[in-house]
């Protein structure tokens, strides 16, 4: 099933004229980004996604290009986290956030539309899945796109304003808004709070969000994406924001990637998205956890 | 001290001077925010439960937990003596404390009690024991009538269901856990 998942991945984008890239695992400095704790590997990290490195390659003149990588996060263990899982992340130059949302629309139906052909033998390995039975999430409708701000207005118990002041935006998300994303039809969660699009760029007409989107299906997170932030030094900037609060929390810091920032400068409008395909694996078996979806899960090693 | 990476099912910690112990625990991190630590979690003494959700920085102190080798050594009304193998100290827990664990209580059994903070507040008997069997309905041979199983009451004043072929006066096996019938022992 991961074979054929890897398999549909690569004919899909390469249909679309999107090329493969295989950029280093392993980097002196990352992202610096506060929620996320990175992985050592000697005196190096191991990335938490792919992201500089792809963004040097837009700027060297690369137009599409996607990859499937593994990526590394300290600490994130749990039924939908591994510290090391596999990622899927393109980019497209002229494009924007809705462009990303309109290319996932296309994958999820392609990867759905496939599966059952392929496995059309053994239906019943995809009979718990999300895409099968009485609840099975339909593709074909128009999926739906929900503001982050809706979103609290119509599950949590206070607004999104109130729920920054007091520092309870995660909570409310896990606890109220996520558990009613993306059954029927996948959903868009959009535009988040300015703060949590470090690296996304912010609404011409609304500098108070980002212009980021994640793709809910069964409640359960699948994939970010935004419209970049192609300004250097507006970048610099706020990782100079996110290096200062990693410096009061004590945290360890890898420096700021200066040839990431010196290469911003050289695009203009460009999109890119992170998808866990462990986790859209897991959905399409109808598993539980990620670690009956990986080839060895961590106990297993 | 235990920081929130450290919570797991099982973890045992201290939260307004009691004891928890952690009974489910999911990790979740939406988006690029802040990781939680979503904990269901009981007090050991009262039973009580409640869910609560902690951020990467909390800290947590260790539950002041001792497990000791001891002795039980006899009753008296609703106050049961146990006795430290090492030290000899001895203690006592009350009935209502001791719950079901009473029904398997024989004079000299070794078993361990937990103590919090120097107090006891449980024990953990041994999986199976042996007790005597001090009344039971003789079996007719040849009644098919019957069901598969009669009751009979062991030492401790216990009552439980037995085959039919079980006698007063024999000893039998029971997993504490359940309560039930394991075999018949002989000395």
């Amino acid at each position: 099933m991961r074979a054929a998942l890897l398999r549909l991945v690569r004919s899909f984008f390469l249909g679309l004229g999107f090329l493969e890239v295989d950029t280093p695992v392993r980097q002196p400095v990352i992202i610096p980004e506060r929620n996320i704790i990175p992985l050592q590997s000697g005196s190096w990290f191991l990335q938490a996604s792919p992201e500089l490195c792809m963004k040097r390659l837009l700027a060297a003149g690369c137009e599409r290009i996607f990859q499937i990588c593994p990526c590394f996060r300290a600490g994130e263990k749990g039924r939908l986290h591994l510290e090391e899982f596999t990622m899927l992340e393109w980019y497209r130059t002229d494009a924007d956030y809705y462009d990303l949302m309109a290319d996932c629309e296309d994958f999820l139906r392609y990867v759905e539309e496939n599966f059952r052909m392929e496995f059309s033998d053994h239906l019943s390995l995809l009979s718990k899945g999300v895409f099968s039975g009485a609840d099975a999430i339909n593709l074909t409708r128009e999926w739906e796109r929900r503001t982050v701000a809706e979103a609290f207005a119509r599950y949590s118990p206070v607004s999104l304003e109130q729920a920054m002041e007091t520092d309870r935006f995660e909570e409310l998300l896990v606890e109220n808004i996520e558990p009613h994303l993306g059954f029927g039809s996948p959903l868009f969660l959009c535009d988040y709070p300015a703060l949590h699009g470090s690296l996304a760029k912010l609404k011409d007409e609304n500098p108070a969000v980002a212009e980021r989107f994640e793709l809910y299906l069964a409640g359960i997170e699948l994939a970010n994406g935004f419209s970049e932030l192609t300004d250097g030094c507006e970048q610099q900037q706020r990782f100079d924001d996110e290096l200062r609060y990693m410096h009061e929390n004590g945290r360890k810091t890898t420096g700021m990637p200066e040839r990431f920032l010196s290469a911003l400068n050289d695009l203009d409008r460009v999109a890119g998205i992170a998808f866990g395909l462990d986790r859209l694996l897991m959905l399409i078996m109808g598993k539980k956890t990620l670690d009956e979806v990986v080839t060895f899960a961590p106990s297993e090693l | 001290m235990y920081s929130a990476s450290d919570l797991r099912k099982g973890l045992k910690i201290q939260i307004d001077g009691n004891p928890f112990i952690v009974t489910d625990f999911e990790f979740s991190k939406p988006g690029k925010g802040q990781a939680l630590y979503r904990c269901k979690m009981r007090n050991m003494i009262s039973g009580n439960q409640f869910t609560q959700t902690y951020r990467s920085n909390d800290k947590f102190e260790k539950a002041d937990l001792e497990e000791r080798k001891m002795q039980y050594l006899y009753n008296k009304e609703n106050d049961y003596y146990f006795m430290d193998i090492e030290s000899y100290e001895q203690i006592f827990i009350t009935k209502e404390h001791l719950g079901d664990n009473i029904n398997f209580l024989i004079d000299n059994m070794e078993l361990q009690v937990l103590l919090f903070g120097g107090k006891p507040i449980d024990v953990s008997l041994p999986i199976f024991v042996n007790l005597m069997v001090i009344r039971a309905d003789p079996w007719a041979k040849g009644d098919t009538s019957g069901t598969d199983t009669k009751p009979v009451t062991v030492e401790t004043g216990y009552v439980l269901q037995v085959p039919p072929f079980v006698e007063e006066g024999e000893k039998i096996q029971i997993d504490t856990r359940t309560g039930q019938y394991v075999t018949r022992v002989k000395d």
